[in-house]
């Protein structure tokens, strides 16, 4: 908190800290696009620069929200997100092979972005709402199911794996900190590596292909394997302080496919080496550990369960994305938030902490009245 | 019905707390996981990754190193580089090959069988290989094809070097020649990158291919910087190419052109060697294609040309080709009578033949009474009949060998036929090997008697013939050499000198007495040669009516001589072998005598020549040039 005579109340009131690291990763961000793009800031790193802009302003304007507020809004939105998820479905039309996104004349959106803190915030509400005795009963159990159930379903026939991973990796969070039984947990962790050759049978050609690939990448470097070979050279080549800014040749020289959108951490990494790589991994740190604090002290439990899975909705975002460009996981299609270029990314996760925010900001007014 | 373990708010928060920790810890882990992973590929595996990137960034454009020369004795060019312009296409860039094909078809004139032929290789390409379309082309139309590449895909014009042959087909069967690499030659080299690069030739017969790793030189490099998608971005620093080194052969390209000329449009071949040291100072056999020709690529009407001539100008004459010797190998049979204890001065009556048991073996002419001398100047067949028949084929074959007949020579060939030097072990051999060839196991006395005038079993190459005769009229123990110029000269071979004396004795009566090769003596006063002729049947005796002395070309007799100069002092040796030139004396000895002239007397020899070349429609270059002028009419007419 900055406290000053000169700054007005509300500017001071407001988490500064997460402010400067997240516009710190952002710049970082910022710094890559500007280097993918042959030292410009065109086509990349000006307009991310302005989608960045636009949604932290939205973000800390969010953080003004009630709680109250949230919570009335939370199932209607729930309702009004999987409508839009089967509208893609029906509707939706095909961008890269794929329906994601939803047309409404001026602007698109990608309804399965805002399902992220959707499904976190509903769940989370659920269990407030369900008395404490039934949380491990069958009654607090399957609508919890049916709820994470279904967008993860409509998402994941988009197709749209990532998504649905992150999805019903965020909902089981919120899930396993309300308390259901372990056994829920453990259960399908051991069925999931059981039926994972069944359902890899039944996959979709492409994604079949990045899990093979994904097994063994050297099985096919010119082709699918491409992707996670040169990744792996860009962040491999790039050394301890790395090859210095704008002095990135994978990325430079078009070897790391999608070096500004996917697979741009590996461009951070080429340029700015080990050192780059750690500072950024740190920074995210931070943020999720912020998050963790904001969580812990909530003072109610739907503030709780959201702030934690809020959180990490942002882990999974930052850890899928570094495992995938590491080689440490199938190439999913996550972007790096507020780092990859695209406004998806970026707003889901300014969402998140727009509501973090909020929250933090209700602790302490609850706590000062207190 | 209440359970002890019913869950409050307070157990719930008591939960919450411990999961988040849970979560907070797997977070950590995960987090300490990505930051080990990073260090793993950035550190551990940076070296690995570094030449990853490096090899992605850096691509190497070959730039073929310049041939190495070969030149002549005397610092001649036999095989030189000429700078020249090409055209060539490269596969994988050729979008729309029909229409870019004819676009520059139109705007170099190819013919249709050029047409034909790069469609069949495009059709066989392997997309990065490219593809010929014409080489040696005029600035103009080269010119014309740069102003317009931007609209040709696939075209790719450049500037380089192509081999050149200043003699053309004088020493075509000798350095063979030069093309772009095939298939099989780039997987034999292990897919050397250097043979796919446009414009780069290696050696394909001859010398070019057997030389070939001391011509070719060190590919050079430019290093550039290119983008995934192959866009050039920056170019690096060059690796310079070494040039092929360069080879002087023991060859004396004017006397090897000259001979070449000499021989005219008779199909034969010649080889005339230092008798001193063994350096090979020509090495002919024509008619040969023209090796300039060759290294454009062949048409296909131009090869079957080539391969339907009966003169068989893609046959290397001097060691790919054998030859009955005919008498040229008396003076070699001469000298083992002599070595196995037959006086000199033992006469022989020739009445025209030598009676075998019921078979009568003919000689040539009545010769009368006959000692070695005259047997070999009038090259009485009857002496060596009945002398050979005395000693045996064994005693015989051992001095054939010793004088280099059926012996194959380290030389660079690619390949050397080197025949038989028959005698009764090989006779037994042979009958368990193929009974088509031979018919009984036992050497019997017709076979010594087939032998002893090189007929029979006995089959040699030109160039065998050329030692057999330089280690007559030295001595000397001579290996035949074509790379380098030599001032050594071999040991003796440990023959008696008397014995040498008398055979060389009778050598020189064959040309400058009562001899054989009267016709062809030196036109010098002082300097004399010394030779024996020989002529070799194609059929069997009495097979057609003239006896190989007419009719039809193909069933004529060779003509053989042998010989060396000056007779009083041994220096040049050789063999001249004139297919179906129906006599030594007629038609190979009078070639050696104008060779042998070249070496003396160069504007005497020259003189002859005009007036032969005069008789043959032209020089050897005009005839050439009307002769590919032939085959272009021929390709276009097809």
């Amino acid at each position: 908190m900055i406290t000053s005579a000169i700054i007005p109340r509300p500017l001071a009131r407001l988490p500064w800290r997460l402010i400067f690291l997240v516009a710190a990763i952002a710049g970082f961000g910022l710094l890559v696009l500007y280097s993918t793009a042959g030292a410009s800031l065109q086509p990349w790193a000006l307009k991310q620069a302005l989608i960045f802009t636009f949604f932290l302003s939205i973000a800390i304007g969010m953080s003004w929200l009630r709680e109250s507020t949230i919570k009335a809004f939370v199932f209607p939105a729930y309702v009004v997100i999987v409508l839009m998820l089967v509208a893609v479905d029906v509707l939706g039309f095909a961008a890269k092979g794929a329906q994601r996104w939803l047309d409404l004349g001026p602007i698109s959106l990608q309804p399965s972005e805002f399902m992220k803190p959707a499904i976190v915030l509903t769940l989370a509400r659920f269990y407030e709402l369900l008395p404490a005795a039934e949380v491990r009963k069958w009654r607090g159990m399957w609508p919890a199911l049916v709820m994470l159930g279904v967008p993860a379903f409509l998402i994941l026939v988009q197709p749209d794996l990532g998504t649905c991973i992150m999805v019903v990796l965020c909902g089981v969070t919120v899930m396993f900190l309300a308390g259901l039984p372990w056994w829920l947990f453990v259960a399908p962790a051991v069925t999931i590596a059981v039926a994972a050759p069944i359902a890899y049978s039944m996959l979709h050609g492409y994604q079949r292909k990045r899990i093979d690939v994904f097994l063994n990448p050297e099985s096919d470097p010119l082709g699918a394997g491409y992707h996670i070979a040169q990744s792996k050279i860009a962040i491999g080549s790039g050394g301890l302080w790395g090859k210095g800014f704008l002095n990135g040749s994978q990325s430079h020289l078009d070897y790391l496919p999608e070096g500004h959108t996917d697979f741009a951490f590996a461009a951070l990494a080429e340029e700015w080496g080990l050192v780059g790589g750690i500072v950024l991994i740190l920074a995210f740190g931070a943020v999720i550990r912020w998050g963790m604090w904001v969580a812990s002290n909530g003072r109610t439990r739907f503030a709780q369960l959201s702030a934690a899975g809020l959180t990490a909705c942002i882990f999974f975002y930052a850890s899928i994305n570094l495992m995938m460009v590491m080689g440490l996981a199938p190439v999913v299609g996550v972007p790096l938030p507020l780092i990859s270029y695209g406004g998806s990314a970026v707003m889901t996760v300014m969402l998140c902490l727009g509501l973090l925010m909020a929250f933090e900001r209700q602790q302490r007014t609850v706590s000062t009245l207190a | 019905m209440t359970k002890p373990t019913r869950l409050t708010t307070a157990h719930q928060s008591i939960t919450f707390s411990r999961r988040m920790l849970l979560l907070g810890g797997a977070q950590a882990a995960v987090g300490a996981m990505l930051i080990g992973r990073l260090g793993w590929l950035s550190i551990a595996q940076n070296q690995k990754y570094q030449l990853l990137s490096e090899s992605n960034r850096v691509q190497l454009i070959p730039v073929p190193p310049r041939r190495g020369w070969i030149i002549d004795r005397n610092g001649k060019p036999i095989a030189i580089n000429r700078s020249s312009f090409r055209i060539d296409i490269i596969p994988q860039q050729l979008t729309d090959g029909p229409r870019v094909l004819a676009t520059v078809a139109k705007l170099l004139h190819l013919p249709p069988e050029d047409l034909e032929r790069i469609n069949n290789e495009l059709a066989q390409s392997r997309g990065f290989q490219p593809v010929s379309i014409a080489d040696n082309l005029p600035y103009e139309q080269y010119a014309a094809i740069t102003v317009r590449l931007p609209e040709l895909p696939g075209i790719s014009a450049t500037r380089g070097f192509t081999r050149f042959y200043p003699a053309g087909p004088a020493v075509g069967q000798l350095v063979g020649y030069v093309g772009a690499a095939n298939a099989k030659e780039y997987e034999a080299e292990n897919k050397n990158p250097l043979l796919l690069v446009p414009g780069v030739k290696i050696g394909k017969e001859g010398l070019e291919k057997t030389l070939e790793q001391t011509l070719r030189g060190l590919p050079g490099g430019q290093r550039v910087e290119v983008t995934a998608r192959g866009r050039l971005v920056k170019e690096l620093e060059p690796k310079p190419d070494r040039s092929g080194g360069t080879v002087r052969l023991a060859i004396d390209a004017e006397l090897q052109e000259y001979t070449a000329r000499r021989l005219g449009e008779e199909s034969g071949s010649a080889v005339i060697l230092d008798c001193l040291t063994g350096d090979i100072l020509a090495l002919v056999s024509m008619p040969a294609y023209d090796p300039n020709s060759f290294s454009d690529g062949v048409g296909r009407t131009e090869w079957k040309m080539l391969s339907d001539d009966l003169r068989k100008p893609l046959l290397n004459k001097v060691v790919n080709a054998l030859y009955p010797p005919g008498s040229t190998i008396k003076p070699m049979g001469a000298l083992a009578l002599l070595q196995n204890g037959i006086d000199p001065d033992d006469h022989i009556f020739c009445g025209g033949g030598y009676q075998l048991g019921n078979r009568f073996f003919r000689c040539l002419g009545r010769h009368g009474s006959v000692n070695l001398h005259r047997a070999i100047a009038k090259s009485c067949n009857s002496y060596f009949y009945a002398m050979s028949n005395r000693i045996g084929y064994d005693k015989i074959a051992p001095m054939a060998r010793r004088l280099g007949l059926g012996h194959k020579f380290d030389l660079p060939f690619v390949s050397q036929n080197y025949g038989t030097v028959p005698d009764s072990e090989w006779k037994a051999r042979k009958f368990k090997q193929n009974r088509r060839i031979v018919e009984r196991p036992d050497w019997t006395s017709s076979d010594t008697l087939n032998a002893a005038i090189g007929q029979g079993f006995l089959i040699v190459n030109p160039l065998q013939l050329a030692v057999m005769a330089a280690r007559i009229a030295s001595g000397r123990d001579i290996q035949p050499r074509l790379i380098g110029v030599h001032r050594d000269s071999p040991k003796l071979i440990g023959l008696d000198p008397k014995h040498l004396e008398i055979v060389r004795a009778g050598m020189w009566e064959v040309v400058n007495g009562d001899g054989t090769a009267g016709a062809s003596r030196l036109p010098f006063p002082d300097i004399q040669m010394s030779g024996k002729t020989g002529t070799a049947q194609v059929r069997r005796v009495g097979a057609s009516a003239t006896r190989g002395q007419g009719g039809d070309w193909r069933y004529r007799d060779h003509g053989l001589f042998v010989f060396f100069a000056p007779s009083d002092k041994p220096r040049y040796a050789g063999a001249v072998v004139i297919e179906h030139g129906m006599g030594g004396a007629r038609a190979a000895a009078p070639v050696a005598k104008d060779a042998l002239t070249f070496l003396f007397d160069r504007q005497k020899a020259m003189e002859s020549l005009a007036a032969l070349e005069q008789q043959w429609g032209g020089t050897l270059a005009e005839r050439t040039a009307r002769r590919a002028a032939a085959i272009k009419a021929a390709a276009s007419a097809a």
